[in-house]
């Protein structure tokens, strides 16, 4: 059987299994003649981000937005980043439960992802999952980041629209702002929203987001939703819908996607050299021999360097 | 000799390599003496029997006067198959009944219903409706006896059921005794037994407590529960702080719905388990009592002494069962209904030494009967009130449960309350996590368990157990659709109406529930009406 | 990188006893394993839809409500028809003897009674889990993976450093 052929028919399909396991594949570094592949089949669908402190509610929110999209008629994916265990490597991946309704939804297509030690949000293979949803024919990817209270920004990264979910209690807004999280949303939600202070929450923002420099054409949306009870939710849907309005409209969709896919390649192309460098021109453990001795000032960090990156174009010792 | 001279010696000594703690964890010294109860007052701190705070008892005479009520809670199959069980137990000198529950009557789910299938009579009794009450309690005289049931979300249609039963046997409500458990704060923590969201169902209960207040005035309507608390892993002082708490939040309910505090308060009661270690369960019993006491006459302003007073019901800790060697589950079960008996319980189940397999057999259940009766017969541990007392070591594991207790209450207190910290998902962390951390104790050989990590034996224990017809689930269906058939359709459903019109307006639900049992309302009936008002809960996930 | 062991933690049917999972859980993680917990009250349909689309190797239902007997067939059944019948699927909880055999008859891989220690479960998945897994190959065409050269390298490096010392 041809792997390769036999997989992307599979995924184009859309047949459940086979996108579960390419993903799994992409997540243990060994898919990436089918990426290549699958490439070409990207770029149709719509990704965004959810992100937020712990505990803001943001499964619950991505529940609720996935459900109106159904209604729409759309193919949804979502992928949930929980943290993997430092000391293990293990994780529990429990966002899935608060998505039962639709997990059993011939157009829903939920995979939890460990974070694997990556440190900003997301899996380091996050992007990767997402195009393979992408070229599986969802219409809307919705990714939701780990959500543990450290600076989650990789989001914005791989993301048309950005979601930052916040909610009244504990000062969350002043962490946000600390934690540069309004520097890239594209939509605010005061998620639970019956609490008290989260009209307070409201008008902090407004005053946050007036001091941020201005996109031309798009007034940052602050919404109030009650994830629970699916309240909000609509207006959500529709401001998603006009930012990717505004984004295409503006020009500003290919703009964002062509700057992503460039750091995406310096991020490949980093790996690649980490890698050769590994594999075939120093190992990690003759490196280290080096910085013994550069501990020992009998080498400087500059000139290795220097004659590292010489090997490396060589493309050999 | 010197106290000093003797740590010296002391120390000198080898000691066994395992953690000298209780099996919650509280570290336990070698030695305990009057240096560690100090300033301990009897009359302060313990009160005699049946006086305040009640420590060595809730009354005056205590087991000199009548025995603890021998209980053993039983449900399976069809009501008529536990029916028969029930009138074998009463024979063999039970004095309680006590009703296990199928899981789809558990979550108010009719026997037909898709989610019931496979668990129809499993593990307890199915009802559909008062037919199947009926059935339940054919030729068994409700004056005669007292009956508790461990129901919660739907704690509210089956008390109805019993009432009903009871006008078809000419019984007033107002002589009907029992209890149903009736605790969903718990439910939410631990045992995950729920249907609508905590406000509606704290909303129902206040509910039982202001019809019962008037119309059954001896029914116990809350057995305040640290049972499973403790089933899920807690520790004793998780068991008895979260316990304590949702009680005290009931009671905060019951005065918010407009109740005098001694209207209701007296018929609040509790159930604890009698988990392994022995001194750590009596001193939590005693513990639990001051601290109710003192709580309800001092921060409710309770005058009653019955609402200040805390009785309750203790059922040895199925959790502690082996399936390895398990007749020693008969030893281990004696014990800890031992530590029960010396803590004052008021009722008791002891567990039958098959239960980590199945439900029990007869015989099983006997010989579970018969711990209890060695006990009150034969050891004279029942001839003295309150034994224990004055034990360096009990009084002062007593008094720090009760501190670590307080603690426990300041810090949900902090949080908004025992619901705010349910929503957060506290409780359910604070189990898992002990749960969690005595099973690396057991791994580890830190913490012993006969049979599972020690003295372990190689074959498998050959062993009689009960098995459940699967016929049982088709005859329960059809008894139930021959009842939708035949009984008045248009009735119920103008009484289902009615229940979901008292709901949106919000009444007291108890007496439309009564009038839709009356009429043969099905257990899935009255509770998917109250769904569509109240909606779904939906737990947080916590590791 | 090796393959992680994906385990899906599963509650089915309405038993609300969750101690046992989780704990179970807890040290799978722990022992460094992706586990996904489906939380309680779960349908057959949807535990399987969720082991689908996870990718777990192994399937761990949790039942102490003596509904057994009709479950875990049911998701054996399922499972088969989604085209996933390699799944492993284990189980947990109150099953009596006759009935885990009957169960293991059917294709249950594996039952744990009350008291096993997680070890024993760890140790059991790492020793089954690891060796099926159709989603290994998919990288494979043409291309060894990079976890393979960096071991042989990996190797090699610490022998000249051996030797050099």
């Amino acid at each position: 059987m041809d792997g390769i052929e036999h997989r992307l028919r599979g995924l184009l399909r859309g047949e459940k299994r086979m996108i579960a396991q390419i993903i799994s594949a992409v997540e243990n570094d060994c898919a990436q003649g089918l990426l290549q592949n699958i490439f070409p089949y990207t770029g149709r669908a719509y990704h965004v981000g959810i992100t937020g402190p712990p505990g803001a509610g943001k499964s619950t929110l991505v529940n609720a937005v996935a459900k109106q999209f159904l209604q729409q008629g759309k193919k949804i994916g979502i992928i949930a980043v929980d943290p993997s265990s430092p000391f293990s490597g293990g994780a529990l991946l429990g966002d899935r439960v608060r998505m039962t309704d639709l997990a059993a939804h011939r157009d829903v297509f939920i995979r939890s992802m460990a974070s694997r030690g990556s440190l900003g949000g997301l899996a380091r293979t996050t992007k990767d999952a997402a195009l393979v949803l992408d070229a599986a024919g969802m219409d809307y990817v919705l990714i939701e980041t780990i959500g543990v209270g450290q600076v989650e920004l990789d989001i914005a990264g791989v993301c048309d629209t950005t979601v930052v979910v916040l909610v009244p209690e504990s000062g969350d807004s002043i962490q946000a702002m600390k934690a540069g999280l309004l520097e890239i949303a594209d939509i605010l939600v005061v998620n639970k929203s019956d609490r008290d202070g989260s009209e307070r929450l409201v008008m902090e923002l407004k005053f946050a987001m007036e001091m941020r420099e201005r996109e031309p054409d798009w007034e940052y949306p602050i919404l109030m939703t009650t994830a629970t009870e699916e309240k909000g939710i609509g207006q959500l849907v529709i401001a998603l819908q006009a930012h990717i309005d505004h984004l295409s409209m503006t020009g500003k969709l290919e703009e964002q996607r062509k700057a992503k896919l460039l750091h995406h390649v310096h991020e490949l192309v980093e790996q690649k050299i980490r890698s050769h460098l590994e594999e075939n021109v120093m190992h990690e453990h003759d490196l280290r021999t080096l910085v013994d001795r550069i501990y020992r000032r009998r080498l400087d960090p500059y000139r290795v360097a220097e004659r590292i990156a010489r090997k490396i174009v060589k493309g050999s010792r | 000799m010197k106290r000093a001279k003797w740590d010296a010696k002391f120390k000198a000594c080898r000691e066994r390599d395992i953690d000298f703690s209780t099996v919650s964890g509280l570290p336990v010294r070698p030695l305990y003496t009057p240096a560690d109860i100090a300033g301990f007052e009897h009359d302060r701190d313990l009160g005699y029997p049946g006086e305040f705070p009640y420590v060595r008892g809730v009354q005056t005479s205590m087991y000199r006067g009548r025995l603890w009520t021998m209980r053993q809670f039983s449900g399976f199959g069809t009501a008529g198959d536990t029916n028969r069980r029930y009138k074998y137990l009463l024979k063999h000198g039970q004095t309680g009944l006590s009703v296990a529950f199928d899981f789809p009557t558990l979550y108010g789910r009719d026997s037909d219903d898709p989610f019931a299938r496979g668990e129809v009579g499993k593990c307890g009794v199915a009802i559909d409706s008062l037919q199947d009450m009926e059935t339940l309690f054919s030729s068994i005289p409700l004056d005669k006896i007292s009956t508790s049931m461990t129901i919660n979300p739907p704690a509210a249609m089956l008390l109805a059921m019993y009432i009903a039963v009871g006008e078809k046997q000419k019984l007033p409500a107002h002589i009907l005794t029992g209890t149903i458990q009736n605790d969903m704060l718990k439910e939410y923590q631990a045992q995950k037994t729920w249907i609508y969201p905590p406000e509606p169902s704290l909303k129902i209960i206040a509910d039982i407590l202001e019809y019962c207040a008037e119309r059954v005035p001896r029914w116990n309507t809350i057995s305040i529960s640290g049972y499973h608390i403790r089933e899920a892993g807690s520790t004793a002082v998780q068991e008895l702080a979260f316990t304590l708490k949702n009680g005290f939040t009931y009671v905060e309910r019951g005065i918010s719905a407009g109740l005098p505090v001694d209207k209701f308060a007296p018929r609040l009661s509790f159930f604890f388990n009698a988990h392994l270690d022995f001194f750590e369960e009596i001193a939590k019993y005693r513990a639990a009592r001051r601290i109710w006491a003192h709580t309800m006459r001092d921060k409710y302003g309770a005058q009653d002494p019955r609402s200040y007073l805390m009785r309750f019901h203790t059922q040895t800790a199925g959790c502690t069962l082996t399936a390895q060697q398990p007749e020693n589950n008969i030893v281990r079960t004696a014990y800890q209904a031992l530590s029960a008996v010396l803590g004052g319980t008021q009722s008791l189940h002891t567990n039958s030494m098959d239960e980590s397999y199945a439900l029990p057999t007869e015989k099983a259940v006997k010989i579970a009967l018969r711990t209890q009766q060695l006990l009150a017969y034969e050891t004279g541990v029942p001839n003295t009130i309150d034994p224990m007392a004055g034990s360096y070591y009990v009084e002062a594991l007593t008094n720090e449960l009760e501190r670590e207790a307080y603690k426990y209450f300041e810090k949900i207190d902090k949080m908004g309350g025992v619901i705010p910290a349910i929503e957060k998902g506290y409780f359910q962390k604070e189990i898992s996590r002990s749960a969690y951390s005595y099973q690396v104790a057991l791994e580890r050989q830190r913490k012993h368990h006969v049979g599972v990590n020690i003295f372990t034996e190689d074959e498998k224990p050959a062993i009689e157990t009960l098995k459940i017809p699967p016929a049982v689930e088709k005859v329960q269906i059809a008894k139930l659709r021959r009842l939708r058939r035949e009984r008045n359709n248009q009735r119920v459903k103008e009484k289902l109406r009615l229940l979901r019109k008292a709901a949106k307006d919000g009444e007291n639900l108890m007496p439309r529930i009564l009038d839709c049992v009356r009429a043969y309302a099905t257990l899935g009936e009255m509770c998917s009406t109250l769904k569509e008002e109240y909606g779904v809960y939906r737990e947080p996930i916590i590791f | 990188m090796e393959r992680k062991i994906r385990v899906l933690v599963g509650k089915p049917g309405l038993d609300g006893h969750d101690r046992g999972a989780k704990v179970v859980a807890a040290a799978l993680r722990d022992a460094g394993m992706e586990v996904i917990y489906t939380g309680l009250h779960q349908t057959c349909e949807s535990i399987v839809d969720a082991a689908i689309q996870e990718d777990v190797q192994v399937v761990g239902l949790s039942i102490l409500s003596g509904a057994h007997m009709t479950i875990l067939p049911r998701i054996l059944k399922l499972l088969k028809t989604r085209k996933a019948g390699d799944m492993i699927v284990i189980g947990g909880g109150i099953i009596p003897a006759d009935d885990a055999k009957k169960l293991e008859k059917m294709g249950v891989r594996r039952l744990f009674g009350p008291g096993t220690p997680t070890v024993e479960i760890v140790d059991w998945i790492r020793a089954n889990a690891g060796k099926v897994g159709k989603s290994g190959k998919v990288g494979k065409s043409g291309k060894v993976p990079r976890h393979q050269t960096v071991k042989k390298k990996k190797a090699t490096a610490v022998a000249r450093w051996r030797k050099k010392k």
